[in-house]
């Protein structure tokens, strides 16, 4: 049995308001709290299978052939087991979703960092040693680092043309024409990507630092020659991921290899500056912006250009206009990726792929235009609003950016502001403001789950991962609500590929696509319950682990009696997607000082306002949005992996050279949520949070910067020596 | 060699290559996973423990050279603790994927301690306290742990109650 949806158009029914257990919507704890707090959650490496042995990761320290001279002699010394030098091997994680085995081979370096082999011993320290003992030696080939010194590609399906304009440019009273550049940029999640393999001579099983599932089985399974059948991944408790983790990397196919070659469980886990370098990376762009409008700052040219790098091979490449083709109108427009091919790690989605770079910086530049202009940049927002999809001409599904936009400013105290920059200054410190519009695409994917009810206990299990996005909790909500039981009821198993295929964690889809398969699973058992009772699913009340129909008020227990309800839910897009264009929408402000001195630039409030649809867990996803704001500090003021111009290596691949924003950096932060009931996000009108907050807050600290000091910064980060030269 | 531990409480006696970190002394050999390797460099602070009443990071310290030493690790904190730090963090949700978090939680512990010694930091304004646990005092001593998924508000709010409840 299993209840099916395809979401084709709206459900104006909101299910979930008419429930009774009322838990969704509120802030409950994470079932994972205290496990977590405790030390007992058990992540990728930190399980002990009987025999366990360790593997260090080799990678190589140039592009070209690679040989290793003294590989004898390090596979002779003391505990060391092996050293794999096998084609299995991947060049580079797998990009999210792919579903097959990614780039493999160890003969050839692609990039500098490659992983070419893997030691394993008996102990970590003694694979380290050996590890650091192997030689590897590269017999080098001319290879282009440089996104800017080769003919980019342009894929067709990356451009998209309107009228005149160059022209629109020549006419239009007001215009601007600049180029902005982003940073290289790296995950960095909190928890190195781990592997721990079993082989058993039949089944392959994994822990995995991963986040999409079902498709990480398939890779795994194609890398290895193995059916799929015969792998099995878990990954239950997982250490962050912001796309570092969607798709198989090195460590588990290295593990994998060993366990089978040596019949001894081996874990392999990623040294910090191998994070850096050997999964996947967030391109570094060029983006040129061009931007007409008449006297009263509508639109009438709009024009954004990418170029980005990616691998040889790889089909990924940052896509950075995604917004661009539907956040503004203009009669002119043209729209085009281009993606350099050269020899740096490999690119793939980081946190909210193509809008966190691509808002952010068309809201820097929409922002100079308002300046040029002499209109409130919230104001030419609003004026240029669109009414349907100016790409597609479809309708909006919902859409709550001026509700967004008016809120932030109510509440930041926007209209307080003096426009003018340069105004206000304490000690040695410009003090400025400024705002940015996000946007991001909303999206459904495929995703199953189920729900076992035994008595008036209620177990839901799904292969979903749980990142640190609230995945159990919100699930737990679910559950409780349309099954009429208190959350503690509710036990919420995931990551594992022995249950039902869920969304994974990637791209904002998971609460509304695996959450809406909970509902379904839910939705029949609610069916089954009321035709035990005789009587329509709506007409009875859950509540409290009881049943009540008309005056008749049974125990759950009883009504489930004995034997166990099952159900199973499945969903998948439909044809909502070509009928309406679904994202999600908000508002960023930003105070921040520049200090005249130094250059530095300090963030001294943010505030959020975001629409997405209805909020299952304000808790969970005001953390959410707060992670996606600090990340766009990063974004603004610090992070940039610097590659060497000569071959193209991270030159700074660990935490004291790459820098994240740590406690200090982050000013008290301000969410809020604007109501939208999206009907066309499924039954629980639910949309992705996720990733929202990061798309264009980069772009409210460069705003408030050039506000605070009268300097327009068009080079993320805007580190100190960047800002002084431009105040000089 | 032969090295004695006591942590948690209990007394652990080891017997250890030189080269184990104290990190993996707790992680690989006494299988007490709590304490996270985020860097192995020192640069994250994912596994600090308190050991003899200060917060250290576990990876940057050989294990041998705490022979005798108490440590506290996250897996005894709530205990020896009451837990009122650990239920402040998930009321506050001063987490999301967790991993940072046991090292949130052996730094907090610790750096209210210092705070209450009339420890002073970089953004007090004068050496001789005392010290109010404002935001800027706990975002300066906590900029030693990072936390990816950035929950600094939560963890700061957790912090905060916590102290205060002291």
């Amino acid at each position: 049995m299993s209840l099916d949806l395809k979401i084709d158009g709206p459900d104006r029914e909101h299910r979930p308001d008419h429930l009774a257990q009322n838990v969704l919507g509120h802030e409950i704890d994470r079932p994972d709290g205290w496990l977590k707090v405790k030390g007992e959650a058990t992540y990728a490496a930190e399980t002990f299978p009987e025999g366990l042995v360790h593997g260090i990761l080799v990678r190589a320290p140039g592009i070209g052939r690679v040989s290793c001279a003294n590989l004898e002699d390090v596979r002779n010394m003391p505990e060391v087991l092996a050293v794999v030098r096998d084609e299995r091997l991947l060049r580079n994680a797998a990009q999210g979703g792919a579903n097959e085995a990614p780039v493999q081979g160890v003969d050839t370096a692609e990039y500098v960092g490659q992983p070419v082999a893997l030691v394993v011993a008996e102990t970590f320290e003694a694979a380290r040693h050996a590890a650091v003992a192997l030689t590897v030696e590269i017999d080098g080939v001319e290879a282009p680092v440089d996104p800017e010194a080769v003919v980019p590609e342009e894929p067709d399906n990356q451009i998209s043309t309107r009228g005149d304009l160059d022209g629109a440019m020549r006419h239009a009273p007001y215009s601007i024409d600049v180029v902005y550049t982003t940073a290289s940029m790296n995950s960095a999640a909190m928890e190195p990507h781990a592997a721990t393999a079993v082989w058993d001579g039949e089944v392959l099983t994994l822990r995995g630092a991963l986040q999409m599932l079902k498709f990480n089985r398939n890779e795994l399974a194609d890398s290895l020659g193995l059916p799929p059948e015969r792998v099995r991944i878990l990954a239950p408790y997982v250490g962050g991921g912001f796309g570092s983790k969607l798709g198989i990397s090195a460590d588990c196919v290295a593990a994998a290899v060993a366990a089978m070659e040596l019949n001894r469980p081996v874990r392999v886990v990623q040294h910090r500056r191998d994070v850096f370098e050997v999964n996947v990376r967030r391109s570094e762009t060029r983006q040129r912006i061009r931007l007409a409008c008449d006297t009263q700052g509508r639109l009438t040219g709009l024009g954004h250009e990418a170029l980005v790098s990616n691998l040889p091979k790889e089909e990924f490449f940052e896509p950075v206009l995604q917004a661009s083709y539907f956040a503004y109108a203009a009669a002119n427009r043209d729209l085009r990726l281009k993606a350099a091919r050269i020899n740096r790690p490999a690119t793939g989605s980081v946190r909210a792929p193509g809008e966190a770079v691509g808002v952010t910086v068309f809201e820097a530049a929409i922002d100079e235009l308002a300046v040029k202009t002499g209109i409130d940049p919230i104001e030419l927002r609003l004026r240029n609003i669109p009414e349907k999809d100016p790409d597609t001409g479809v309708p909006f599904s919902s859409h709550r950016l001026e509700a967004t936009l008016k809120d932030g400013s109510e509440r930041f105290g926007w209209n307080e502001r003096d426009p003018a920059p340069r105004q206000r200054r304490e000690g040695e410190w410009w003090i400025g403001t400024g705002m940015a519009a996000a946007f991001r695409v909303n999206m459904i994917t495929p995703a199953e789950a189920r729900i076992t009810l035994d008595g008036d206990r209620a177990t839901v299990e799904s292969d979903m991962t749980d990142i640190g996005t609230g995945s159990y909790v919100i699930f737990q909500q679910i559950a409780a609500e349309i099954l009429g039981l208190p959350t503690g009821k509710v036990d919420v198993r995931l990551g594992d590929t022995a249950y039902p295929p869920g969304s994974g964690s990637g791209g904002s889809f998971g609460a509304a696509s695996t959450g809406t398969a909970v509902w379904l699973a839910g939705m029949e058992i609610r069916r089954a319950l009321a035709e035990r009772l005789g009587c329509d699913e709506s007409e009875m009340t859950l509540r409290d682990g009881y049943v009540t129909h008309g005056n008749r008020r049974v125990p759950l227990a009883d009504l489930v009696g004995g034997g166990a309800f099952s159900g199973h839910g499945r969903v998948e897009p439909g044809d909502a997607q070509e009928k309406v264009r679904q994202a999600t929408y908000g508002a960023h402000f930003a105070e921040v000082g520049v200090n005249d001195v130094t250059g530095e630039v300090r963030v001294r409030r943010m505030l959020g306002s975001f629409s997405a649809g209805r909020i299952l867990n304000p808790r969970t996803a005001r953390s959410q949005c707060h992670g996606g704001m600090i990340w766009g500090i990063g974004m603004a003021l610090t992070e940039e992996m610097t590659h060497d111009r000569r071959d193209g290596h991270v030159v700074n691949r660990d935490f004291a050279g790459y820098h994240v924003p740590v406690n200090a950096d982050v000013p008290p932060l301000d969410v809020y949520f604007v109501e939208e009931l999206d009907d066309w996000a499924g039954p629980l009108q639910v949309k992705g949070i996720g990733e929202l907050s990061i798309c264009g807050s980069g772009g409210a600290i460069f705003n408030a910067i050039h506000h605070a000091c009268g300097a327009r910064l068009r080079d993320f980060p805007a580190t100190p020596d960047r800002v002084l030269a431009a105040l000089s | 060699m032969k090295i004695e531990l006591t942590v948690n409480g209990t007394a652990r006696a080891l017997d250890l290559d030189p080269r184990v970190t104290l990190l993996d002394a707790l992680r690989e050999h006494l299988k007490l996973t709590g304490s996270k390797k985020g860097c192995d460099h020192g640069q994250c602070g994912a596994c600090t423990v308190i050991a003899g009443g200060r917060r250290i990071n576990a990876c940057l310290s050989l294990a041998v050279m705490h022979d005798g030493d108490e440590i506290t690790t996250v897996e005894g904190l709530a205990e020896a603790t009451g837990g009122t730090l650990q239920q402040a963090f998930v009321r506050n949700d001063g987490m999301q994927c967790g991993y940072c978090t046991p090292g949130q939680l052996c730094s907090a512990t610790a750096m209210l301690d210092e705070l209450r010694e009339g420890w002073p930091s970089h953004v007090s304004d004068d050496l001789n306290g005392p010290y109010e646990l404002t935001h800027e005092e706990v975002s300066e001593r906590m900029s030693g742990n990072l936390c990816r998924c950035s929950c600094y508000p939560g963890i700061n709010a957790a912090i905060t109650e916590a102290g205060a409840a002291k």
